[in-house]
């Protein structure tokens, strides 16, 4: 972790984009800085090449969001790195200048640049205009799990996170893996404070385990939640990732939980409770005020939407009743 | 019999919640409490949010009890909206 305190108590946060940060390998990077608050940062790079996620590029456009940029330093980025940093908007978002001209091209097909969303109307352009940008007008069958797991992640930092900026939103179209991958990004009050209260999580992990789960919401400790919030969007988009055989991360306080991805020959079954997931979890993580998402959505392996819902449907329902029976008593006679 | 057209409310892919409420609470819960019947004509809408279905009938549910489904016709929808709107009736269902 670097964090280095400077006379004058001053903290100064050095972050080190590596030469490789994608979900499966994210965990030391996540390790590697102190996001808490930082006066100053520093940001280096891999002397080589830099390939990272979407959202390690929203991560430090986060980060770096409240800093002047006169308390920003960007030190030591290899060539072709700085263009693509360049061209993915960072440098712009942080109001440094790289020193270097590009010649812009259209991004369609190729990536979402960094995007502040704050409201319903911002969201709602970035929905109509993000699915042509990633090439993906003609392929509804693609396109339609991803517009929803974007629509779902922002919305829900609208209306919960108390972000004053809104949720950073990053995508990147991998030609390779024939994958997008996307990162959205808020600094704002975090899982555990929005899930207490109406619950009673004693820990990141345990609210983040709580706000996976379908049913449950912090707007309310009733199932089926309030006229407004049903508590069931970070399981859909689980969901869709475990269907789909995708990462899928969420980062929030001091905990994460990580999807892990599902192998060919294994066979698709959804859980209600994340914990029966294949996945990794880090507890103690350097805290992150608010929640950072990270999602792989490869599109070879894309299942129909509506199969996926079919799923969903009868796991969401078995696992409502599941819980009422739980909670109900029998009265004891003695 | 009330009807209304999503699409120009929400748009080919309905996922503002805001809109959501407003259409619940200005258009269908008038027509409701008077005894009318609904019809939510969906097409030219493609697709839906869980979110945005369920502000826009959960607390219809909550308030009338399941029986109101048998005044709301949901027209025109694909298979996406037809099977994002049964998880959320299904739910509603075996809420507390």
């Amino acid at each position: 972790m670097q964090k280095n305190q400077i006379p004058g108590n001053i903290l100064c946060v050095r972050i080190h984009l590596p030469n490789s940060a994608f979900l499966g390998n994210i965990d030391s990077f996540l390790r590697s800085f102190d996001p808490s608050l930082p006066d100053e940062l520093i940001i280096t790079s891999n002397n080589k090449w830099v390939s990272v996620h979407p959202m390690v590029i929203a991560m430090v456009a986060a980060l770096g969001k409240d800093i002047s940029p006169d308390k920003i330093k960007v030190e030591a980025f290899e060539a072709r790195s700085k263009h693509y940093f360049e061209r993915i908007g960072l440098f712009k978002f942080l109001g440094k200048d790289s020193g270097i001209s590009i010649t812009v091209h259209d991004p369609s097909g190729r990536f979402i640049p960094l995007t502040k969303i704050k409201n319903s109307t911002q969201q709602t352009k970035f929905l109509t205009e993000m699915i042509p940008l990633l090439h993906l007008a003609d392929n509804p069958k693609q396109a339609e799990p991803i517009q929803y797991i974007v629509g779902e992640l922002v919305r829900n930092v609208i209306e919960h996170s108390q972000a004053k900026d809104g949720a950073i939103v990053c995508a990147q179209y991998y030609k390779k893996s024939n994958t997008i991958r996307i990162g959205i990004v808020d600094g704002g009050v975090g899982i555990k404070k929005t899930i207490n209260k109406s619950h009673a999580a004693s820990d990141d992990f345990e609210a983040l385990r709580l706000a996976l789960m379908p049913g449950i919401t912090g707007t309310t400790s009733r199932e089926g939640g309030t006229a407004e919030n049903a508590g069931a969007g970070l399981f859909f988009i689980k969901s869709i990732a475990h269907v789909n055989r995708d990462f899928f991360l969420i980062y929030s306080g001091t905990a994460m939980f990580k999807l892990l991805k599902r192998s060919s020959d294994e066979e698709i079954s959804l859980q209600s409770n994340p914990i029966n997931d294949r996945h990794s979890k880090q507890k103690g993580l350097p805290y992150w005020n608010g929640t950072v998402v990270g999602i792989d959505i490869a599109l070879d392996d894309t299942q129909e939407f509506s199969v996926l819902l079919d799923l969903i449907r009868n796991i969401y329902s078995t696992s409502i009743r599941e819980r009422r029976k739980e909670k109900y008593r029998k009265p004891r006679f003695t | 019999m009330i009807k209304i057209k999503l699409l120009p409310i929400a748009g080919h892919f309905a996922e503002n919640k805001d809109k959501a409420k407003e259409l619940r609470i200005k258009r269908i819960n008038p027509a409701l409490k008077k005894g009318d019947s609904v019809e939510l004509d969906f097409s030219g809408v493609t697709s839906a949010t869980q979110s945005f279905i369920h502000a826009l009938l959960s607390q219809l549910i909550r308030q009338y009890g399941i029986d109101v489904l048998d005044k709301i016709d949901f027209k025109n929808c694909n298979e996406t909206i037809k099977k994002i709107i049964e998880i959320v009736t299904d739910y509603m269902q075996f809420r507390e």
